[in-house]
């Protein structure tokens, strides 16, 4: 008996112990990819790294100003495409759920997720690039809008899923009409949701770089013209860690650093805004 | 002299294939409470939303008869199509109570009694909109509780204290009826009185029509009762004499609790 009783206690502490194990891998991994980022980055960064613009090879020097404007200006610009859009087609989803229009919009935005991000920018290239007949950032835009807008849509239509029912009979009782209920009451009450929803699609798409090789392209001048390659910081890091250039690779760093603390900084927002929905 | 406010014929509810409301024809007098009774599945909570056409944004229902709202304007009347007149209106001049208090969250106790004016995009005064906040909340006796709160939250109050901001949130649209949805069914017995006391005093200001699950309420402060069974009304008159004396036997055994 007592055993047996060892026995299943001892069971119990190895499963204990190897679910430890297992579930501190991945925490292990990130704090060893965080270090190995902050070592090799933040000797590159300085005033100069952030507020200059790349040298011509062989100068020393120089920094990643376009890359930062870059990024800002693509990730507003794909908010931009997505946000109406995104927002809407959520709404449409939560109000007509059991419609055979809104069956298929679902599937869609989740087949529209599950697209690999460089087939979506060779979707861009045709779609802008070609009219256009030359590189640009709108190009590079619509190629990170069509990654972000499957997160906005499923996050606002789960948001207004949450809300309860009673509130919206509440407002229609009033004899407010259908549109301004769900404008002035449905929206608001879900609108620290639907931010975190934002949230996240633009945390995701401030790591691409797939879709922007042949739409964005890249740029080494400071570039405020969305008509005009623009470059990136994924962009930027993809190619100036393959170069041959020592000094280049180190920029690399600097840049992934830099990328790293603005995703790590969306995603703390992200855990403040949802503490603060409850 | 009765006054009748609201003229029920011929009422017939449907949802899917089921028939929820059977012939249903009923006046409702003003400045009166009628209680809605009934046990659990009678079809109370959907005769009330049929009034203020609440029932019809549930998919798959139909409503077949006819509700006339007379509105009394200036000592003159006015007949009102419950169903030929924009839903909107009709919502506007019948509020409504639910089952539980259900404040807007994002809104603070002053937005809350204003929300009508709100939602409905109509522009007050400030000093126009404080009287109406002020004369609201004292009707419904909560001016003294939270006078000194109004910028916070409508959620931050008590059960009971929401459930009467809700009150008087639907008395600012100044509405003919009030149609209260078993609305004390979610408060404690002190809340409860509270909210029973108050309807005895807002009756001389609109008709309340309340729907509710406990014989006690009904008895203690409706002047007219309507008893409700599997979706046919079964009997409806003075409250005193249908409690003293009931016609139908099934109304019988529900006042002694046997059904319900």
């Amino acid at each position: 008996m007592t055993k047996k009783l060892k026995l299943r206690l001892f069971k119990d502490k190895f499963y204990f112990i190897l679910l430890l194990i297992l579930s501190l891998i991945p925490i292990f991994l990130f704090i060893l990819i965080i270090i190995h980022i902050i070592k090799k980055g933040i000797t590159v960064i300085d005033w100069s790294f952030l507020s200059q613009l790349p040298k011509p090879v062989g100068e020393e020097g120089g920094g990643i100003l376009n890359a930062i404007v870059g990024t800002i200006l693509l990730i507003i610009l794909a908010s931009i495409l997505t946000i109406p859009i995104g927002i809407v087609t959520g709404i449409f989803l939560y109000e007509y759920s059991n419609s055979k229009l809104a069956y298929i919009v679902r599937i869609i935005s989740e087949i529209i997720q599950g697209i690999p991000s460089i087939v979506i920018g060779i979707l861009a290239y045709i779609w802008v690039v070609k009219p256009m007949g030359h590189f640009s950032g709108l190009s590079g835009g619509v190629a990170l809008a069509l990654i972000m807008l499957p997160i906005v849509i499923k996050t606002t239509e789960e948001m207004l899923k949450l809300i309860p029912n009673e509130l919206k009979e509440a407002s229609l009782a009033l004899g407010t009409p259908y549109y301004r209920t769900i404008f002035k009451v449905m929206i608001p009450t879900a609108i620290s949701g639907i931010l975190t929803g934002i949230l996240t699609g633009i945390a995701r798409i401030a790591g691409e770089t797939a879709p922007l090789l042949f739409t964005a392209f890249g740029n080494p001048f400071l570039n405020f013209d969305i008509f005009k390659p623009i470059s990136s910081l994924p962009h930027i890091i993809y190619l100036y860690s393959i170069s041959p250039f020592e000094d280049w690779n180190q920029k690399a760093w600097g840049a992934s650093f830099i990328l790293l603390i603005f995703v790590l900084f969306l995603n703390v927002l992200i855990r403040i805004l949802s503490v603060k929905k409850k | 002299m009765k006054e009748i406010t609201l003229k029920i014929e011929n009422l017939n509810a449907y949802y899917e294939n089921n028939q929820i409301l059977k012939n249903i024809s009923l006046d409702i007098y003003r400045n009166k409470i009628t209680a809605i009774m009934g046990p659990s599945g009678c079809g109370k909570t959907s005769l009330i939303r049929c009034i203020n056409r609440m029932f019809e944004l549930t998919p798959k229902t139909k409503i077949e008869g006819k509700i006339t709202l007379i509105e009394k304007i200036n000592g003159s009347f006015k007949e009102i199509n419950v169903y030929s007149t924009e839903s909107t209106y009709i919502r506007r001049k019948i509020g409504m109570v639910f089952q539980k208090p259900n404040p807007f969250p994002t809104m603070s106790i002053y937005e809350n009694v204003l929300a009508g004016f709100i939602l409905n995009g109509i522009k007050l005064k400030k000093s126009e909109a404080d009287s109406i906040v002020e004369d609201a909340l004292r009707k419904v006796a909560l001016w003294d509780e939270v006078k000194d709160k109004l910028k916070k939250r409508g959620t931050f109050l008590s059960g009971g204290q929401q459930q009467r901001l809700c009150i008087a949130r639907a008395l600012v649209m100044k509405p003919e009826i009030i149609l209260l949805d078993e609305p004390t069914s979610a408060l404690d017995p002190m809340a409860t009185s509270k909210i029973e006391e108050l309807l005895e005093n807002l009756k001389s200001i609109v008709t309340i029509i309340i729907v509710t699950h406990n014989v006690g309420q009904a008895g203690r402060i409706s002047d007219y009762v309507a008893f409700l069974y599997l979706g046919e009304l079964l009997e409806f008159g003075l409250t005193d004499k249908v409690f003293t004396n009931p016609s139908h036997k099934k109304t019988e055994e529900f006042l002694i609790g046997k059904i319900g």
